[in-house]
């Protein structure tokens, strides 16, 4: 499976690669969208997403693909064309450093200078991608290199790499002092990060959880790490986190956090985060830079969280904390995520009925900004690899494209990209994909004419100046147009509708909050790319909310 | 504080610029940085000298390890080692001065390797204590030009 676009560098790959009756390749739009859609397949998937371009501007359009793979961590084999080795630095036609340019937002990268080389870089560029901490890795490939002829050519079957072995075994005497640690405290709380979704590791969080009464938070990426319908389930915490969860954080007095990095969404403010737990904090983690990076951590335990929980699950002994779990329970009770209930057609309520509609059985991914916020908070997750969003980076413009990815991994499934006006403008193109390899993603635009998230932050905290947030046409009170344009010109550019036939897609536009889950329903049973349109209350915020920087106790309660 | 690592890493292109990127893209601070060959020829030895409370110091030597090209790091400065550092100084003279310097450049068991009508070129190696003292010796004459190596380091034994 590669995602892709030909030019003048990789001529002699795309020769071969129309004879390949092994390969499948998605041509797509831009080479933005196919490293997203490759990330799509690699996140839903668990195995590599492959990525094939041209040299200078094919390769400079992957780095935004490459970076948000980084920083989420998700296996890539990205395979670039370069300008013969005669030339490299000569500033030829179509050439960029591309290895250099890369370096910072890969894991590791190849400029492949002989042919001979390149069997040992093609197994060891995969091996790297997708074990350890994952992330993506690239290959820069010179044309005279694609043209030369290997003579006894073997793909090698063993790899052995000196300077580069992983650790998967949690060390036998951190476990038990793990163990020794969650077994006096009164209350714990497992955090669990996109590690967990990476190595499987849900059972194991949940028959930890369920056995030693341990409430579960997640990040962003660690949504279905554990069933958000269980009791036990806490969503996810930070600065869009639940208060409940929030909460739970500050008062626990052990954590053990999972393939999680305390990021600054999720710690706010490092001195005043978590201040009861500081001498009880387990992180497990395959990335010993990720432990005690932010916040010190007393039991520090570098392996994979998978095996290391299953380790941990042998020796510890089941416990009751039937106080901490009423607390908990009346914390969830007492702050529900809420918004209001009226006639008016809110985003929110279209996520839940997104939900309701696909019974949680979909894949879902989304956008950047509120968009991916209420996707969070309205849909339950409840299986690994079914959320799939740009964490790290915030990618805006990545959840159609990744959706794309992941039907072409699974072809059979429901996929949603749940959007923002704004961010599906930014790989738009990527419908003649979706539509020629007839891939039935269903968008969901949250049109609300506001770049959403941009324009929370300038009401909040710079005092309602809204600066080029306004993705409509100028209007006064009367919403009249105030900019002179033509009268044909729609009161907010494009018509999504009219575009999504333009492209050969299905498109419904919906006002009103009973025709919400009847167009959700007609959007599935088509089997062919559906943009529906919702037009949204304008100015929904994203509740609750820690503002940057800040601790639980500025937390935002709010009720937009 | 001041922390000498010493990171032993593949000679291959490319490399440097990793480790380089590392330090700049986190924001750390390279004092001195000094890479060569090793005994075996397609290892380099990569001396850095730097800056920073433990807990930075902990994430240099984590993300290093991280880095696929480098083979081995160690904290130098947490060891019983032995660092030099070889500096140039082209120091001003005059006829009446020159006898002056020579005589401080052999105290100090220092090299003269160059010698002009208004200058006199000095070699010294040492560790930073050394060669910080001569060179605060030779500023007085007047230094016109300074090249460092940065520091090497060796564990003992």
């Amino acid at each position: 499976m590669v995602f892709g676009y030909p030019g003048g560098a990789v001529l002699d790959i795309f020769d071969q690669i129309n004879r390949s009756k092994k390969i499948r390749f998605i041509l797509t739009r831009h080479e933005q969208g196919a490293t997203h859609m490759a990330d799509g397949y690699a996140r839903t998937t668990g195995k590599p997403g492959v990525v094939l371009v041209t040299s200078g501007p094919g390769a400079t359009n992957t780095i935004t693909g490459l970076a948000t793979a980084y920083m989420d961590s998700v296996p890539l084999v990205c395979i670039c064309g370069q300008v013969p080795t005669a030339v490299i630095g000569n500033d030829a036609f179509q050439e960029a450093d591309t290895s250099g340019i890369s370096r910072p937002v890969t894991k590791h990268n190849y400029l492949v200078k002989t042919v001979a080389e390149l069997p040992r870089v093609l197994k060891e560029a995969f091996y790297i991608a997708n074990t350890g901490r994952p992330g993506p890795v690239l290959i820069d490939l010179p044309k005279d290199v694609q043209q030369a002829t290997l003579k006894d050519y073997s793909y090698p079957k063993k790899i052995e790499m000196v300077t580069y072995r992983p650790t998967y075994e949690g060390n036998p005497r951190q476990i038990k002092r793990a163990a020794e640690v969650i077994e006096k405290a009164t209350r714990p709380l497992l955090y669990c990060g996109g590690g967990v979704v990476r190595s499987l590791a849900h059972e194991e969080v949940l028959a930890l959880a369920e056995r030693c009464e341990i409430p579960v938070t997640t990040t962003l990426l660690g949504l279905g790490s554990f069933p958000e319908t269980h009791p036990l389930a806490l969503h996810m915490l930070g600065m869009h986190g639940t208060q409940y969860a929030n909460h739970a954080m500050h008062e626990c007095d052990c954590l053990i956090a999972v393939g999680a990095r305390f990021d600054d969404r999720v710690t706010g403010k490092l001195a005043e985060f978590a201040p009861n737990c500081r001498s009880s904090i387990i992180h497990i983690d395959i990335d010993p830079t990720s432990i005690s990076k932010n916040v010190p951590v007393t039991v520090p335990i570098v392996g994979d969280c998978k095996r290391v929980l299953t380790q941990l699950l042998e020796i510890i002994k089941p416990k009751k904390h039937p106080e901490w779990l009423a607390q908990v329970a009346e914390w969830k009770k007492q702050y529900p995520l809420r918004y209001k209930q009226d006639d008016e057609l809110r985003p929110q309520f279209v996520v839940e009925k997104i939900y309701e509609v696909t019974r949680g059985e979909a894949i879902i991914t989304t956008e950047v900004g509120q968009n991916q916020m209420w996707a969070a908070h309205y849909y339950l997750y409840t299986r690994p690899r079914t959320f799939v969003s740009s964490g790290g980076l915030g990618t805006m413009g990545y959840g159609f494209p990744a959706a794309i990815g992941a039907q072409v991994a699974h072809p059979d499934k429901i996929v949603i990209d749940i959007a923002g006006d704004g961010s599906i403008q930014m790989n738009i193109q990527e419908t003649a994909t979706a539509v020629l390899n007839n891939l039935p993603v269903i968008v969901c635009i949250l049109n609300n004419r506001y770049l959403g998230m941009v324009r929370q932050w300038q009401e909040m905290f710079y005092g309602r100046n809204y600066s080029a947030v306004d993705l409509g046409r100028p209007m006064d009170e009367k919403g009249r147009p105030t900019d002179g344009l033509p009268d044909d010109v729609p009161l907010y550019v494009p018509d999504f509708v009219k575009l999504a036939e333009a492209y050969g897609a299905l498109g419904r536009r919906i006002t009103r909050k009973d025709d919400v889950a009847p167009a959700i329903e007609w959007a599935i049973k088509a089997r062919r790319p559906v943009f529906l349109e919702f037009l949204v209350t304008r100015e929904e915020n994203v509740f609750p909310m820690i503002p940057a920087g800040a601790s639980v106790k500025q937390m935002i309660g709010g009720l937009a | 504080m001041e922390h000498v690592i010493s990171c032993l890493v593949e000679n291959k292109s490319g490399v440097l610029s990793r480790v380089a990127g590392l330090f700049s893209g986190r924001g750390y601070n390279i004092d001195t940085l000094c890479v060569a060959p090793t005994q075996d020829a397609n290892v380099s030895r990569m001396t850095i000298v730097c800056r920073g409370d433990d807990r930075i110091i902990e994430q240099i030597i984590k993300q290093l390890n991280k880095l696929i090209d480098v083979i081995k790091v160690t904290d130098m400065t947490a060891e019983e080692h032995v660092e030099r550092e070889l500096v140039l100084i082209k120091v001003a003279c005059t006829a009446a001065t020159r006898a002056d310097i020579i005589q401080l450049v052999n105290v100090f068991r220092a090299r003269i390797i160059d010698v002009d009508l208004k200058t006199l070129t000095v070699e010294v190696v040492g560790d930073s204590r050394k060669v910080e003292a001569l060179i605060e010796l030779m500023r007085s004459f007047g230094i016109r030009e300074l090249v460092r190596t940065g520091r090497v380091a060796i564990l003992r034994g």
